[in-house]
């Protein structure tokens, strides 16, 4: 392969790593004063790669260390231009609360290259770098009001326990390299085609569980609450989207292009995960009073049935993951856009108690934050309830019976959480009177709960056939 | 009969490292003194590097002294002495988690050593395929492949390490207003007519500025 055709399949890449690379130089001259300059080139690259991912070529590089598939192709493009809303989430918030600084959108950047490294990668070595890039940025975004005690101590949570996960991820990658004799996905495959031994398995147990970390799935979800309470509410918007999405497909990736052979295995390991996450999501939300909190025990639920598409073992099972991922990840920005455009003389609310009476003041900003809630709780027609659809209808056609009636339980029972945010804003007396929201974070806000009712149903008819293309790449039955 | 005796010093080599290795790495835990075990740690890593020597890779063997016994392992000894951490009170609750987490460890090594008896033939390394030897050298050997093969795999730790840079600069560096910091260049700049004011003063009334 010559050098121009790999070049041009990693292309998203090079934009990203070239940007981020030319803009720090832009703000490390520049200094503060281009914060506003940096952010709006950082949204340029981001925009930039997505066009190059989804017109890209297709094909493999680096000796199989980096796939350019149609499931990359697809994840990259949602990932990027998420990436590229939260920057224009967190840049005037950041300037609100007199923290702008220009490091934010370069982060965001460098962050976004580990989600592209993550969903082509097709060797261990490249699923561990592109984890650890996306997770070292998202550490110091997690803490980056750091004159905030709470905020550092989230950036400080995220970075141990983050640690700790990419040392179960590591010894896992290092048992299957000993057991196996290599490193990319292709030869572990052709190594596991006759069945896989204990030891194989010993190591892709290890490997989920570290994975498993990384998309806050329980029972290794114990970081997600006091991370996304602490953290700044743009950096948890983006914490919740785009890096789950990237997770996830490199998830899929992992045990289905490297472990085909050993379906039956892995697909216990991670039934299991899901149906913990959706009971953990459900049971301990229903005593959270903080809204971002709240937010995380529902994202840990989400996880768990976007899982048992993973679980499913097929290829209808990863296309019902993807879509599931995508219209997940645009409800849940635009929640914590809801939560960024409600301010009271100035400081900014996150419990439930201050959403109070909202209908009365923002009747907008409530019919969004009702829409957005019935979506994730999954009614007809909201895009939350096809994102479901999708995942059941993937596992039960895959034989999962229980995990998929017990998903249907617990979202019953995390309908109860939803339903009382819904209860607060129109029926509870208000405690005061709102600030004039933001015109960034409203604007989320609006598209998002337009998006989750009336376009969906356009952009279902197109996300359907390019979901299934991209789960097509996987070569699952 | 030669080869035998190589053989079997190669095998005393082997046991004596591992044996020195597991017992500093023991003692690492077990020290009082926090100095001690980062003594005991620079042991281990060396004796470590070792057992590099003896598998013929070399250059591992030097990357570790160099890197972790000559940097990691100094800057753990600053660390130590500089920060004042009262490890007598870090180690209150030994004692009373010793029990349950002594459960947990015996079960994880048991279940451990079940399946990596119960699968190995060869051990953890069944899979791998022994490297002929040849008449390359161990760095010209990496050096091949580290800059063509493993091309993409080097640039991306690359932007690792910026990234940790940037977060530690973005965490740390700040310009707080009230330290005076000598500027040279506005030093420099000044002139006389900047630098001073000439100012008549009346009589009982004083500088207003």
């Amino acid at each position: 392969m010559t050098s121009t055709s790999v070049l041009s399949l990693v292309m998203p890449e090079l934009i990203l790593a070239v940007g981020a690379l030319a803009l720090l130089v832009v703000g490390a001259f520049g200094g503060d004063k281009a914060t506003r300059t940096v952010s709006i080139g950082s949204g340029l690259v981001l925009i930039a790669a997505a066009v190059a991912s989804g017109m890209g070529p297709l094909g493999v590089a680096f000796n199989g260390g980096f796939v350019a598939d149609q499931a990359s192709a697809f994840s990259k493009v949602a990932i990027y231009l998420m990436s590229a809303v939260a920057i224009l989430l967190g840049e005037p918030w950041l300037r609100r609360v007199g923290n702008a600084r220009f490091e934010y959108p370069v982060l965001v950047l460098l962050a976004a290259l580990g989600m592209g490294v993550m969903a082509s990668a097709g060797d261990l070595i490249s699923l561990y770098l592109g984890i650890e890039l996306m997770s070292l940025a998202t550490y110091v975004l997690a803490a980056f009001q750091r004159d905030d005690a709470r905020s550092s101590e989230a950036g400080l949570k995220y970075f141990v326990l983050g640690a700790l996960s990419s040392g179960l991820l590591l010894y896992g990658a290092s048992l299957i390299y000993g057991f196996a004799g290599s490193t990319k996905f292709a030869d572990i495959a052709a190594h596991v085609a006759g069945g896989a031994g204990q030891g194989l398995v010993f190591g892709i147990v290890f490997l989920i569980c570290g994975l498993a970390f990384k998309v806050s799935a329980a029972p290794f979800h114990m970081w997600t609450p006091d991370v996304y309470e602490g953290a700044p509410t743009p950096v948890v918007a983006f914490l919740a989207a785009a890096p789950k999405l990237a997770a996830m497909v490199l998830f899929a990736r992992a045990v289905s292009q490297g472990f085909p052979g050993a379906t039956e295995q892995w697909s216990q390991v991670v039934q299991a995960i899901a149906v913990i996450s959706m009971g953990v999501g459900a049971l301990a939300g229903l005593v959270q009073k903080n809204l971002k909190r709240l937010l995380a025990y529902s994202s840990i639920g989400n996880i768990g049935y976007a899982l048992l598409g993973i679980a499913s073992g097929t290829e209808q099972g990863v296309q019902a993951m993807l879509v599931f991922m995508v219209l997940y990840m645009i409800d849940v920005t635009g929640l914590f856009a809801c939560i960024l455009a409600v301010n009271r003389q100035g400081r900014s609310m996150d419990s439930l108690a201050d959403f109070a009476g909202l209908a009365r003041e923002r009747p907008g900003l409530a019919l969004a934050v009702t829409g957005l809630c019935f979506s994730v709780m999954g009614i007809p027609p909201f895009s939350g309830f096809w994102a479901k659809y999708y995942v059941f209808k993937a596992a039960i056609s895959a034989g999962l019976w229980q995990p998929a009636v017990f998903g249907l339980v617990a979202s019953v029972v995390a309908a109860f959480y939803y339903l009382r945010i819904v209860k607060t804003i129109w029926l509870d007396p208000s405690p005061g009177v709102t600030d004039a929201p933001p015109l960034d974070a409203k604007g989320v806000a609006v598209a998002a709960a337009l998006f989750s009712f009336p376009l969906v149903l356009p952009a279902l008819a197109l996300l359907d056939p390019l979901a299934k293309a991209a789960a097509a790449a996987f070569g699952l039955g | 009969m030669h080869g035998v005796g190589v053989l079997g010093l190669q095998a005393i080599a082997f046991y004596l490292l591992s044996a020195v290795m597991l017992g500093s790495a023991l003692l690492v835990i077990s020290a009082r003194n926090p100095v001690h075990s980062v003594l005991f740690l620079i042991t281990s890593f060396f004796t470590a590097a070792g057992l590099f020597v003896l598998l013929g890779a070399e250059f591992l063997a030097m990357l570790l002294i160099v890197v972790y016994v000559g940097a990691v392992a100094v800057l753990f000894l600053f660390v130590v002495m500089m920060l004042d951490v009262d490890f007598g009170s870090l180690r209150t609750g030994f004692a009373r988690y010793l029990p349950i987490g002594g459960v947990v460890a015996i079960v994880l090594l048991i279940e451990m050593a079940i399946v990596a008896g119960a699968v190995a033939k060869r051990g953890a390394s069944a899979g791998a395929t022994i490297a002929a030897p040849t008449d390359v050298t161990n760095a010209e050997a990496i050096g091949r492949v580290l800059y063509t093969d493993y091309i993409y795999f080097f640039q991306a730790a690359g932007i690792a390490l910026l990234i940790a840079m940037i977060g530690a600069i973005v965490l740390t560096l700040r310009h707080r207003p009230g330290v005076k910091r000598q500027n040279i260049a506005a030093q420099v700049a000044r002139t006389p007519a900047k630098g001073m004011a000439i100012v008549k003063v009346k009589t009982g009334e004083g500088i207003s500025e």
